[in-house]
């Protein structure tokens, strides 16, 4: 096996054309547990963690994709606070110091926390090799179970998401607090600006997917001019189409049937939350 | 490979890493620093961490060949000389070491959260420690360690 230990993003992407074979390895909370486990033998490693352009991210925003998950809670939450609340789940502190958006990305586990909100929140993953930069919209970025849209030779660069325009949530079952791998989750964002709602399910369907449906339900539901207090029949609705959206399986985390259900009840929640921040923003301007 | 790290502020040199190693088989195996605990190897029990540059990690979850010319310290750096930290002094008087297999790692990740919350509220230890699993103690008394060393700080 080989070490490769590229210290530009210049350098990083010259070997990944000339190795497509290397796994590229950021906080390592994923691969690790592959390598310890025998699961996975590449023949090398491509350490990204001396990066320095995958280690920032701009005011716009544009984040790094090494970036790990205690930055973006401890400095980005005012901008990015569905991301934020995502990226709280993930493990444990020293998994949250460790772990990276772009090693969520990487992965593309159906059940990766950020991924609802990444969709929710209409993310475009950077993904660069040496033949140039591509802009991939996070709809089009998972593609199957842990397969994303990368080709052999290229790196994720970047997430862009703009600053949040209005109320976001993420909401995640698990059988605990702490360590848990989703049994489902659901991200929402309001744009009160432009009528629009994204929605998203993760862990619920072969790769985590939008909710277009409830999504347009909603945005015409939704009288973001003159918020007022929610009818439960649209909380109803809402969690109800979240719910279609999604195409489970049972496995040893949950029931199909349980994860519908409990999609329904995150949608209906999450939309509560993030609709009552409206209604008493307004509120609080008047 | 060759790796060169800083342990415990002692320039150290492991040769022979295979490139697929965690660093915590090179500080057990090949530095001859034991008190990091294998026993998950999947980031789930807490008991190999230590700081790498001065954040609290999974010593399982970290390539050998990612600490080059890094800063790894480890529960056997907490001590000066035969004087305890006063983490690892709260720890043995709550009695919240049975076993001791957890403690290593608990004492580390004790220790980055006074340094960064001198006094922190029960929740506050509680999210701190959720990535340490203990097999023994019930976890009480290791509350009542962690509220002692802040006492004492
Ligand atoms: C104990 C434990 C608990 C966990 N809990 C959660 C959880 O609650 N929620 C959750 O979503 N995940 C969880 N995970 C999984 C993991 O922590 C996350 O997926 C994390 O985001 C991975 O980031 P990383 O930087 O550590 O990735 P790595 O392990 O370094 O990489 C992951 C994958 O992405 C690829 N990759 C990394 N960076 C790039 C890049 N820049 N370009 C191209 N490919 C890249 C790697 O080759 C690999 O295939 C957990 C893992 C552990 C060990
Ligand atoms: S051995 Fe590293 S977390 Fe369990
Ligand atoms: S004291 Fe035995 S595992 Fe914690």
């Amino acid at each position: 096996m080989d070490f490769l230990r590229p210290e530009t993003l210049a350098e990083a992407l010259e070997l990944k054309a000339q190795r497509p074979d290397a796994v590229p390895i950021a906080g390592g909370t994923d691969v690790m547990v592959e390598l310890n486990y025998d699961h996975r033998r590449p023949s090398a490693l491509l350490d990204l963690t001396r990066v320095p352009e995958l280690q920032q991210w701009s005011d716009g925003l544009r984040i790094g994709a090494g970036v790990p998950y205690v930055r973006i809670i401890d400095e980005l939450g005012a901008e990015l606070p569905g991301l934020a609340m995502a990226s709280r789940t993930v493990g444990s502190p020293q998994i949250r110091n460790r772990g990276t958006v772009g090693g969520n990305l990487g992965a593309a586990s159906p059940a990766g926390d950020t991924h609802p909100v990444l969709l929710a929140s209409g993310a475009v993953i950077e993904v660069a090799s040496v033949r140039g930069t591509r802009m991939i919209p996070a709809a089009e970025f998972y593609l199957g179970v842990k397969r994303n849209a990368l080709e052999p030779d290229e790196l994720i660069v970047a997430v862009h998401l703009t600053p949040a325009k209005g109320p976001q949530q993420f909401s995640k079952v698990g059988t605990r607090n702490a360590m848990v791998i989703a049994v489902c989750s659901f991200g929402i964002s309001l744009f009160p600006e432009e009528n629009r709602v994204g929605a998203a399910v993760g862990s619920a369907a072969p790769t985590p997917r939008r909710a277009h449906e409830a999504e347009q339900f909603l945005a015409s539901a939704l009288d973001f001019k003159n918020p007022k207090p929610l009818l439960d029949s649209v909380k109803r609705e809402f969690g109800e189409l979240v719910s279609r959206a999604a195409s489970p399986i049972d496995d040893v985390r949950g029931s199909a049937a349980y994860r519908k259900h409990a999609l329904a009840v995150m949608a209906r929640r999450t939309l509560g939350w993030a609709w009552q921040e409206l209604v008493d923003g307004e509120r609080a301007c008047a | 490979m060759r790796v060169n790290v800083t342990v415990n502020s002692e320039q150290r040199q492991a040769d022979d890493v295979w490139e697929g190693e965690s660093l915590l088989f090179v500080l057990r195996e090949r530095l001859g620093l034991p008190g990091s605990k294998n026993a998950c190897e999947q980031g789930e029990c807490g008991s190999c961490t230590v700081y790498l540059d001065n954040v609290p990690v999974c010593a399982c979850l970290v390539a050998a060949g990612q600490v080059q010319d890094r800063e790894v310290r480890t529960v056997e750096g907490l001590a000066d000389g035969d004087t305890l930290d006063p983490v690892q002094e709260a720890f043995v008087e709550a009695g919240a070491v049975q076993c001791g297999f957890c403690t290593p790692g608990l004492v580390v990740q004790a220790h980055d959260l006074l340094d960064r919350v001198p006094n922190p509220s029960d929740p506050e230890i509680r999210e701190a420690l959720a990535g340490n699993l203990c097999r023994c103690t019930g976890y009480e008394k290791i509350l009542d360690a962690v509220r002692l060393a802040a006492s004492r700080r």
